[in-house]
């Protein structure tokens, strides 16, 4: 009895001991040599793996910032200016501050200013319905608000809201990732820079239709009436089959397109209110 | 003895109301919008300008490519605009609007009703003719006729199949076309079958339209080469990857075209219309549309010119019924709900089905309960149930390998699903991705 448990305590022991030396030996000869910098650098990344550098995860940018001469188009928008410092930092770099983004929803299509026509019940799902129609509105470049940039939100930063049924970003909690961006198969979310003190304008219309025909569809479209482009002293905003765009890097925020449009389509952010009282009633329904 | 193909398929209800309305001719509308995209392919390029006057059957734009077709005006009257109008795939695309104004025809089409069965063209010469005439596939894909004529170098067509199974429920206008021009139909495939060089043609129909496969039988005789095959009923027994399998026996693999089997397949609707393009000099400019529904006041079989809204059609089959909740372009199973009635009617327009609001609508979605219903139901041996998990999942590189560029989006697994999953839905959408991927690749 006790001999075959001596036995078999040997024999494992043996074992045990040439499976290691085995082991060993095989993981000297393949051994993969590894930049230690990479391990370092992605200690430093946000770890939130959400794609928004362009890289499949934290590790492939931490492996494509350790190998590049100079950052030039490598940002992490999760992290922004200071994580790119760090990892400047720890690879003896010098990372260019850039300018903060925010994702920005261009469609004020609430159910007010654009009434629905027909009745959708098919599967939720933008990009499906996109495949099927052109929306559920007269205007075929608006949003169809089921929820496709909601579902690709990792940070939980956008939402539909229910009374315009048009999703909202939430400054704080948006990255810039652009994930958002990439699920909307209407193109209607940009990333825009976020502005001081987060003060913004945009257009927040996508509809290249001509002005009657938009108007028609919806009473808060852009007609590409031209007015904001004439009155705009710095040259920022272009008008292009009939949708006016505003450049973020042009633009000095000077709110004097906000005033002059018809349709009440450009929209400013977090301005304090205007003297005027009218004036400051619209800001406070863009808001 | 009936053939049928082996996997899978459905069986839903038949419907065919309007089966025994002959094909008449709708009155001509006021105004016409000719999409320039009819066609699987490049768009063509519109010869015509705001303000000129054009004739019936005369070009007003052409193919732009080997896998393109030509336009021709289904009216006579003036151009009045080449803006933009609503299609039936609910977005704006470049048309030619032209008020109606008589019904000039051009002198060289053949207007009269006499049987010409002497053909007098070559094989060349007779795809030319085809490819001139704007000819594409009649059954709905709308796949210009000629390229699937010209048969690549290295193959060899054997076998030519005339797909006249309507396996959809509803429709009948290729029934009624089989009944009513059954003469005209069979030298339209003598016509395809020398163009292809083949000596045997085969004629698929499902065994609901027993008629159409008496009276086609009756003619065999007089063509000789032609044989009618009686189908089981069976939906999708007019896919074409079914029926080639149904008929022939052969499989066509994977990835591949009819013509790797040596079999080509064209629509009854094609073959008419080829008959009427190489006798009578006629381009595809007017089709056979059925419009149909229950709540319907005259379902009905109408020869339509091109571009005629379908709201027109509708108010010829005695108008919108009162509870109307969706009208649906093509057939109940692969159809399209409309989002406009102002559409124009396409090449592909094969049927428009009114339905009312209580059987438009969606069931409640339920969970999945793996029952395999769809599995069992899909006809290319796919899993819809994995399919749709992994299209949610944007798992493209498992959705390749899993087929699904093999379905061809018949919807039998939707069809029966017992928790009523948008399967197809989101199968359509992981097919779109994948073979967006496939294409960046082969670039």
């Amino acid at each position: 009895m006790s001999s075959i448990l001596l036995t078999s305590i040997i024999i494992l022991s043996v074992l045990g001991v040439l499976l290691a030396v085995i082991l060993y030996a095989v993981a000297q000869k393949f051994k993969v040599i590894e930049d230690p910098r990479i391990d370092q650098v992605e200690a430093v990344l946000p770890g939130a793996n959400c794609g928004g550098c362009g890289f499949p995860g934290c590790r492939g940018m931490a492996e494509a910032l350790v190998k590049a001469d100079d950052f030039g188009s490598l940002f992490c928008p999760v992290g922004g200016n200071s994580t790119m410092a760090k990892a400047a930092e720890v690879l003896g770099k010098v990372a260019e501050a850039k300018d903060p983004m925010v994702a920005v929803v261009r469609c004020s299509g609430s159910p007010e200013h654009r009434p629905r026509t027909l009745e959708y019940d098919g599967a939720t799902s933008c990009k499906l319905a996109t495949m099927l129609y052109s929306g559920d509105t007269g205007c075929q470049f608006g949003c169809l608000g089921l929820g496709d940039c909601v579902n690709a939100c990792q940070f939980d930063a956008i939402h539909i809201d229910p009374e315009t049924k048009l999703p909202v970003v939430d400054d704080e909690k948006c990255t810039a990732c652009g994930a958002c961006a990439k699920a909307c198969p209407k193109f209607i979310i940009e990333l825009r820079k976020k502005g001081p003190k987060n003060k913004r304008i945009y257009v927040s219309c996508v509809n290249k239709d001509k002005g009657g025909i938009a108007r028609k569809a919806c009473s808060a479209a852009c007609i590409g009436c031209g007015k904001c482009v004439k009155t705009c002293p710095h040259e920022a905003i272009v008008l292009e089959n009939n949708l006016a765009y505003i450049d973020f890097n042009k633009c000095k925020l000077c709110r004097k397109c906000v005033e002059v449009c018809p349709t009440g389509a450009i929209h400013e952010l977090n301005f304090p209110p205007r003297k005027k009282v009218e004036a400051a009633t619209e800001n406070a329904e863009t808001k | 003895m009936l053939k049928t193909f082996p996997k899978g398929g459905v069986h839903p209800p038949e419907n065919k109301i309007s089966a025994n309305k002959p094909i008449e001719a709708l009155p001509l509308p006021s105004k016409v919008s000719i999409l320039v995209s009819q066609h699987i392919g490049a768009p063509a390029t519109i010869l015509v300008a705001k303000g000129d006057k054009v004739k019936v059957g005369q070009l007003i734009a052409q193919s732009s490519g080997f896998v393109s077709a030509n336009i021709h005006s289904s009216v006579s009257g003036t151009v009045e605009s080449l803006d933009a109008v609503m299609d039936s795939s609910g977005y704006k695309r470049t048309a030619i609007t032209i008020t109606v104004e008589g019904d000039e025809w051009e002198e060289s089409i053949d207007r009269s009703k006499d049987l010409n069965k002497t053909i007098s063209l070559s094989a060349e010469e007779i795809i030319k003719k085809i490819s001139a005439s704007g000819i594409v596939g009649l059954g709905g894909a709308t796949f210009p006729s000629h390229v699937k004529l010209s048969i690549p170098a290295g193959k060899k067509a054997e076998v030519l199949i005339i797909n006249g199974v309507e396996c959809e429920p509803y429709l009948t206008s290729d029934h009624r076309l089989m009944l009513e021009k059954g003469h005209e139909l069979m030298v339209g495939i003598q016509i395809l079958m020398r163009a292809l060089n083949v000596d045997k043609a085969f004629i698929g129909i499902e065994n609901n339209k027993p008629d159409a496969i008496a009276h086609l039988q009756s003619l065999e005789t007089e063509y000789p080469g032609i044989k009618v095959q009686a189908l089981k009923v069976k939906y999708p027994q007019g896919g074409e990857k079914q029926l080639i399998k149904s008929i022939t026996n052969r499989e066509v693999p994977s990835g591949g075209l009819p013509i790797d089997i040596g079999a080509v397949v064209h629509n009854v609707g094609t073959a008419f219309a080829v008959y009427e393009a190489v006798q009578k000099n006629k381009p595809l400019f007017e089709r056979v549309v059925t419009v149909t529904g229950k709540e319907l006041a005259k379902p009905s079989n109408f020869v339509v010119r091109i571009g005629t809204p379908i709201s027109s059609l509708i108010d010829a089959a005695g108008g919108f019924p009162e509870d109307t909740g969706k009208v649906v372009n093509g057939g109940p199973m692969m159809g399209k709900a409309l989002s406009d009635t102002n559409v124009p009617v396409t090449k592909g327009t094969s049927g428009v089905i009114v339905f009312k609001e209580t059987d438009s609508k969606r069931k409640a979605e339920g969970a999945c309960i793996r029952c395999a219903k769809c599995v069992s139901a899909c006809p290319m041996g796919l899993e819809p149930f994995l399919l749709i998990k992994l299209s949610q999942r944007m798992m493209y590189d498992r959705l390749e390998t899993e087929r699904i560029m093999d379905c061809m989006e018949c919807g039998s697994c939707s069809f029966g699903c017992p928790a009523n999953l948008p399967l197809l839905d989101y199968i359509r959408l992981g097919k779109g991705e994948v073979g967006k991927i496939i294409r960046a690749r082969k670039n």
